[in-house]
């Protein structure tokens, strides 16, 4: 399939190796990938401040970018993102031509390789996983089993046990609002990190914050995004 | 009493900001937080195995959406259809407008009554409207008998949840509270429950009022369905000569069937039983042939701010039954426990719809990560976290200009690469804008290694 990527802003701006991996990944899989360069953002944080109107300025620009693109399917390696394009951009843009042509075919990179990720296979030196659920893609998506299954297509992880499903306490501009607070929850949740080897996601932005926070406590478990792994372990 | 607490019982804008009071309930020495998590966890825990092992519990939770969503849309005829029975059976009902009515009525029937003495049963909305403070000032001293509530009482806080009000508290806590009243034993909680139960008891037989709250008014007949844990609402509603019921006006349903999925819905979701400990269906004061029951009912129907939602686009937030569920499963209830909300009502439910009630405390819309773990424990599945994004669209605007320039700027793909720091640089704190410096104070701030990606795809870098 040729695959747009909707790398999402913190991927372009702060985590290009997520992109990169994602890309890589896809490609691995089979696919012919495409980068879209007039994309930026997807406004979700206007909109979850409040600013309807202004996210949906930053919306539209990046969803005409992305329908321009000839492709047949879009990929984005963030759930967060992905849901604000499949499921609250609706009810900010009506009757949005590029919506109508960007949201059914947009997923999840985890997703994606679930349906399109045909054989691709790979493995790593054993490590123990703890997959991290952020929220959008556990209740809105409904994307649980997937990201595991792409994570099982690695030889050698295998999954920590640990608070998987508890919000790690980044909620976008909540995360700067409510510093003390967001903080507060993420220690709830890493201190049932235990002895995993890696902390792994598929939203950049929850990463972004665990990552943060595990560095400001000195705890040296590293933080990788879920294209990561399939990208080292893939490699030809 | 802390500020923290005693805002929490008031109503209106608090005083301080809610970053000062989340700041406040998480400098505590945690026990609140561990408290809060022991109950918690217990009672979601029990709801979500329910929700997990119970056939169709999906399509029972879509099913009590809907129902109640049309009793909402109906409410004006079901209200109506409600005092009509209600007076068919000898009850008498007044609709307050505000707390201002509703309480002046129910202190005026005291007066005529003469009453000085009242038990009350839990009651959410009976703390909304101050009713206690209101009945002390006219001489009625009002004796909470729900334990958990007759703690928060003794220890002059307000609640700190919907349902287990004094959930907070340690076995510690509540040989403190009950000391001052003549309890002599340790932390044994058959201990404390039956010294309540001894002093309790005579303050029902001597009550001159019982004033209890109400979870669902049946408008085909009348009937006020109380749900209590303890039996308390029973005794309450009895034992007094004058029973005072007070109920929110979206409690009402059109018919019993709703009652029977609400219920085994409501037990679930709050205690995580198959049904609640005592159900208590009241129509009308006692009859000629009975033997007991109050001599006058009294049904006070309470607006106070809920007609303003009726036709918004947070109508839904009348669905609520109450049931504490949302709070339980709450990341930020869990930190912060009800009362650095501000108001009576607190947890996801709280922060959607004390903005609305009280047109004050705006910023509550914010306190949520708006995770959805409300929206998947509530039972009569109200888009709670899509409700939080609505009360901060409706009272946008302080951050407009902020927004609208990061608008222009991202919405050009040129501007929105130039946003992007260099490649590798932490800049010193001094030099980092205000909303990450709040970042950078519980986490570093984050470094990109390298190009942009935008970058890296023009020059090819990208693919193998
Ligand atoms: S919003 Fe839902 S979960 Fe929360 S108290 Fe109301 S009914 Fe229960």
């Amino acid at each position: 399939m040729r695959v747009g990527l909707f790398v999402t802003c913190l991927v372009d701006l702060v985590a290009p190796e997520v992109g990169v991996a994602t890309a890589r990944v896809l490609a691995r899989a089979g696919h012919e990938v495409v980068f879209p360069e007039g994309q930026t953002c997807c406004g979700q944080p206007a909109f979850n401040s409040g600013y309807r109107e202004e996210a949906a300025t930053v919306l539209r620009s990046t969803l005409r970018a992305l329908a321009a693109a000839d492709v047949d399917a879009y990929v984005a390696p963030a759930g967060s993102c992905t849901t604000m394009v499949r499921t609250f951009a609706a009810g900010l843009l009506d009757d949005d031509p590029a919506l109508a042509a960007v949201a059914p075919r947009l997923y999840e990179l985890s997703e994606f390789l679930a349906e399109h990720g045909g054989e691709l296979r790979g493995r790593v030196r054993r490590c123990s996983v703890a997959y991290h659920d952020s929220c959008h893609m556990l209740r809105e998506l409904r994307l649980r089993g997937e990201p595991r299954a792409a994570l099982a297509r690695v030889d050698g992880v295998s999954l920590a046990d640990w608070d998987e499903q508890r919000c790690c306490g980044f909620g976008g501009t909540f995360a700067v609002r409510s510093p003390e607070l967001s903080v507060a929850m993420a220690d709830e949740k890493l201190r049932t990190l235990g002895g995993a080897d890696a902390l792994c996601g598929a939203d950049p932005s929850c990463l972004m914050h665990l990552r943060g926070r595990l560095e400001k406590l000195g705890v040296k478990t590293p933080v990788r995004h879920l294209a990561e792994i399939l990208e080292e372990g893939t490699r030809p | 009493m802390t500020d923290l607490v005693r805002e929490a019982g008031t109503r209106g804008a608090p005083a301080s900001s809610l970053r000062d009071r989340e700041r406040a309930a998480l400098a505590g020495s945690g026990h609140l937080q561990v408290a809060i998590r022991r109950s918690t966890d217990n009672m979601d825990g029990r709801w979500r195995g329910l929700r997990e092992s119970l056939p169709g519990a999906e399509e029972l939770r879509e099913a009590a959406r809907s129902l109640r969503s049309a009793a909402i849309t109906r409410l004006p005829e079901l209200l109506g259809q409600l005092a009509d029975n209600v007076e068919a059976a000898g009850g008498r009902v007044f609709f307050a407008a505000d707390a201002d009515e509703a309480t002046g009525y129910i202190t005026e029937l005291a007066q005529r009554r003469g009453a000085t003495r009242a038990v009350k049963a839990k009651s959410m909305v009976t703390e909304e409207i101050q009713l206690n403070a209101r009945l002390a000032e006219v001489g009625v001293t009002a004796v909470e008998t729900d334990l958990g509530e007759w703690a928060q009482q003794l220890d002059g806080e307000p609640p700190a949840h919907i349902l287990g009000p004094a959930l907070h508290k340690t076995q510690a806590d509540w040989v403190r509270v009950l000391r001052p009243e003549g309890y002599e034993g340790g932390e044994d909680p058959d201990a404390m429950c039956a010294f309540a139960r001894r002093t309790l008891r005579p303050r029902f037989l001597d009550a001159d009022l019982g004033i209890t709250g109400v979870n669902l008014a049946v408008a085909s007949t009348g009937t006020l369905v109380m749900v209590t844990n303890e039996g308390n609402g029973r005794l309450t509603s009895g034992a007094p000569p004058v029973h005072v019921a007070v109920m929110g006006m979206e409690r009402v349903v059109a018919d019993w069937p709703e009652v029977d999925l609400l219920l085994a819905l409501l037990g679930r979701a709050g205690s995580g039983v198959n049904f609640p400990t005592y159900v208590n269906c009241l129509t009308g004061p006692r009859r000629e042939s009975e033997l007991d029951g109050p001599e006058e009912l009294h049904l006070v129907i309470v607006d106070n701010g809920r007609s303003k939602i009726l036709g918004s686009p947070s109508q839904e937030a009348l669905n609520c039954i109450r049931c504490g569920a949302c709070l339980n499963a709450c990341p930020v209830f869990r930190q912060i426990g009800g009362h650095a909300y501000g108001d009576v009502y607190s947890g996801p439910i709280g922060a959607v719809i004390v903005p609305l009630l009280s047109d004050g405390n705006h910023e509550l819309s914010h306190a949520s990560s708006l995770c959805g773990a409300c929206w998947e424990a509530c039972p009569v599945k109200i888009p709670l976290h899509e409700l939080l994004l609505e009360g901060r669209a409706q009272h946008a605007g302080s951050e407009r200009a902020l927004w609208r320039a990061w608008a222009r700027a991202w919405s050009s793909p040129r501007a929105f690469a130039l946003t992007g720091a260099p490649a590798g640089l932490r800049p010193p704190q001094a030099l980092v804008p205000p909303p990450f410096r709040e970042w950078a104070k519980g986490r570093t701030l984050p470094r990109r290694e390298g190009s942009t990606f935008r970058t890296r795809w023009a020059r090819g870098e990208v693919l193998d």
